[in-house]
């Protein structure tokens, strides 16, 4: 349980932490706020998973419980089981719109067949967490129509992001054996289930932004298992420099 | 700056049945994406339930050298204000 709580949330961790990056940086300044509205609302649904597991680890034999930080800033990059695609630069703006809209489609149908997790809380969870979710997917879609259809120069940096990031999509939706039994137990979400509508919505909205996706991509997979790209550990040694350095500091 | 997307002025209804109130504006290249960055910037905080976006291009203003003629006749007509009235207490939102 406290293991799939842990996808869950390193995988908004991450991607939050990744958008948050464009903060200062976007393209125009009402980007920039949706971007790291995006984050922040990521990163609030990774801080509700982290308190949970801290709850169910309870108190330690040292007599001691964890919390939310100590999951967010003190675990290693091989401890940190998020999809290799949040972890991905962000590139160009295509780059990023690319990786969001895959991962927000993923999301939204993994969110949504979550809200009848057995477990009341992971429900409830997904209830919550499936608006934010359900207007990110709206944002990044229209994105994706907005750029891959839009200007000749456009269209290209998209397909070019396509054709460099696909190789990380399948990993969403390919589930290792403790989704699988997660999935068994009817906790966790079942992602054979969820990856023909995860399939159908990619083909819908790659159609309508002129965009194709590269046939028969090997697809990468191990995020899920703490085998990460390079990317992690940069990603960590920023994230998590300040508790590192500064033990128990707070501001 | 020739390629600075287009100007839009940004409408919310702070709850339903009060009027929808002009906010401030917002750069958009459409309608969907103004909606989108109108909800972003504008209504973070629970401002409302409620957008309209419009833009800035399709507002006609009044000229302000033309106040006086517009405005300044209502000023003395105070009998076209219903402070004449006793409110009932019951009556609220007034």
């Amino acid at each position: 349980m406290k293991n799939y709580l842990l996808q869950l949330a390193d995988n908004a961790l991450i991607l939050g932490h990744r958008l948050g990056e464009w903060c200062g940086h976007a393209p125009e300044m009402e980007l920039d706020i949706a971007l790291t509205n995006i984050a922040l609302d990521l990163t609030g649904q990774a801080r509700s998973l982290y308190q949970r597991v801290a709850e169910l680890e309870g108190i330690g034999p040292d007599g001691t419980s964890k919390t939310e930080d100590d999951y967010a800033y003190l675990r290693d990059a091989w401890e940190f089981r998020n999809t290799l695609l949040v972890e991905q630069p962000n590139g160009d703006f295509a780059h990023t719109i690319v990786r969001q809209f895959i991962f927000d489609t993923y999301n939204y149908y993994m969110c949504r067949a979550l809200t009848q997790s057995k477990d009341e809380w992971l429900a409830g969870f997904a209830v919550k967490s499936l608006k934010e979710i359900t207007y990110q997917l709206r944002f990044s879609s229209e994105w994706m129509q907005r750029l891959g259809d839009g200007t000749e120069v456009s269209h290209a940096k998209m397909q070019a992001a396509i054709e460099e990031l696909w190789t990380y999509s399948g990993e969403l939706t390919t589930p290792n054996e403790m989704e699988k039994e997660m999935a068994s137990k009817g906790i966790g979400v079942d992602l054979t289930n969820i990856k023909r509508e995860v399939d159908i919505k990619m083909t819908e909205i790659l159609a309508a932004s002129n965009l194709t996706a590269p046939a028969d991509t090997w697809m990468q997979t191990g995020g899920k298992d703490g085998k990460h790209s390079e990317h992690m550990g940069f990603i960590l040694a920023e994230m998590q420099f300040l508790q590192r350095a500064y033990p128990g500091q707070e501001w | 700056m020739k390629n600075e997307w287009p100007l839009w002025e940004i409408f919310i209804r702070s709850k339903s049945g009060l009027s929808h109130k002009h906010v401030g504006s917002l750069h958009a290249t459409d309608a969907e994406m103004a909606l989108e960055n109108a909800r972003d910037l504008y209504t973070r905080r629970n401002e409302g339930v409620s957008l309209w976006v419009v833009e800035s291009k399709h507002i006609t203003a009044s000229d302000p050298n033309d106040s006086d003629p517009l405005f300044e006749p209502a000023k003395d007509k105070i009998y076209r204000h219903p402070t004449f009235y006793n409110v009932p207490d019951e009556v609220t939102h007034m």
